[in-house]
């Protein structure tokens, strides 16, 4: 299991929810697979139809950028905490 | 009586409504923080339903349909506009959303940037790619333009099925004779200026085109300079610019149901992106574009220096027609009698993306 926080704006994909449980580890790519099977309009605004992350949504496992620790592929350990934020972008 | 005015901004959409197209009530932003460059009033059998498409700088592009003009939105769990996983593309945004004629009810299209064109066949709830213009030969060589590389107009012909004309930036008018299953350039008379050869097979930075009300091989466009007619359905052009202040813009949008009226709104030069004279007017030509005249009546007099981008101009679907344009200030001014006078529907908002009308 790992936990999910969501920012402001993305709660409303997920029934109101800012923090979602997860039954999944492994990857990121496999813990944002499994959000998609749940909340597919939530999953699309984290990633592309290629699967790749917005280029304006920024993802940290554990407090680590996950664009610094292998992207997609960063190791999600038993209990991790994953935290979605959108990048300070925009006029 | 009831006119419904879409505003579609660079942050969401704004509805105004109005009984006498002078005072208008207006709502929003629905979709608040995301650009709203493409929307449609659906008014086909069972219908009104609006469409609007959107995208978030920081979540992505999405369509979303209202079947209760904007009281509720319907949004697919599922992406409604995608790239398929071969094509190795990704959706930009949706710039125009165009339901299809009455004999094809459900059918709805988009286009898309990167340079794509979509199918609905359930009123716009999802959509599929049109293969044969993806995997058009010429598609490598189609550019971007400054607002990115796009499909972004749409034209159905209103008396046969099979044939359509979309046109992107860059890349001109393409057409379709076969229901979407070819497509050829349709660009021969417009110059491409900023091209070493200035008349190419393809290549033109068309900003917009628009299917005559009366006769439906006839076509209009305002490209990066150069203001064109066409008399056979977009296969070659020929100037209509003699008449106007300038050969620069955007919107081009015809009568809805008087043929050979027109309406632009010209800008000074690519290079000096102002309203000519640096006055607010809108040009009309009564005459297929032979000749046109300023319209100015309730207009601002003053220096005025907003553009007018290539949806943020339409007309209704009233007779007399209604017309209205939407300024990257955010003002958005109507005209209830064909551009004879103007009055301002709303000021201050974020810049004007689109905007379209109908009465509902």
């Amino acid at each position: 299991m790992v936990t999910v926080l969501l920012p402001g704006p993305l709660r409303s994909e997920a029934g109101g929810e800012s923090r979602l449980t997860v039954a999944a580890t492994g990857t990121l790519r496999a813990v944002l697979d499994e959000v998609a099977t749940t909340w597919p309009r939530l999953a699309r605004r984290i990633r592309d139809e290629r699967g790749d992350l917005r280029r304006y949504v920024n993802v940290y496992v554990d407090g680590e950028d996950c664009r610094h620790t292998g992207a997609l592929d960063t190791e999600v350990p038993e209990g991790a905490e994953i935290q979605i934020l959108p990048s300070v972008a925009g006029g | 009586m009831t006119t419904l005015l879409a505003i579609g901004t660079g942050k969401g959409l704004f509805l105004a409504t109005s009984s006498d197209r002078r005072d208008w009530a207006v709502s929003g932003p629905h979709f608040p923080m995301t650009g709203v460059y493409a929307v449609a009033v659906d008014k086909r059998p069972g219908r009104p339903r609006l469409l609007a498409g959107m995208t978030s700088s920081h979540f992505g592009p999405s369509v979303a349909t209202s079947d209760d003009l904007g009281g509720s939105w319907h949004e697919p769990n599922q992406a409604p506009v995608a790239f398929p996983a071969d094509t190795g593309a990704s959706l930009g945004r949706v710039w125009q959303l165009t339901p299809a004629g009455p004999d094809q009810p459900d059918v709805v299209w988009a286009g898309t940037e990167p340079s794509a064109l979509f199918r609905s066949e359930d009123g716009g709830r999802s959509f599929s790619l049109v293969r044969a213009l993806w995997d058009h030969p010429h598609r490598e060589q189609w550019g971007a333009g400054f607002g990115g590389q796009a499909v972004h107009s749409v034209l159905p012909h209103p008396g046969d099925a099979g044939r359509m004309a979309v046109a992107m930036s860059t890349g001109g008018v393409y057409r379709t004779e076969d229901a979407g299953a070819s497509w050829a350039p349709g660009n021969t008379g417009i110059r491409a200026y900023f091209l070493p050869d200035e008349w190419p097979e393809f290549g033109q930075c068309v900003h917009k085109i628009a299917r005559d009300a009366g006769d439906p091989e006839r076509l209009y466009a305002q490209n990066h300079h150069g203001v064109y007619r066409s008399d056979d359905d977009g296969r070659s052009w020929t100037s209509i610019a003699a008449g106007l202040p300038s050969d620069f813009g955007f919107p081009i949008v015809a009568h809805p149901s008087r043929p050979g009226a027109v309406y632009a709104f010209p800008l000074t030069a690519d290079g000096e992106r102002f309203p000519t004279d640096r006055r607010c007017r809108v040009y009309r030509s009564a005459d297929a574009g032979a000749s046109w005249e300023p319209l100015t009546a309730g207009l601002p007099d003053g220096p005025f220096y907003p553009a007018v981008l290539r949806d943020a101009m339409c007309a209704d679907d009233h007779d007399p027609a209604g017309v209205y344009f939407g300024t990257r200030s955010g003002e958005v001014y109507a005209s209830a009698d064909e551009g004879d006078s103007w009055s301002l529907v709303a000021a201050h908002l974020p810049d004007v993306l689109c905007v379209r009308a109908a009465e509902v």
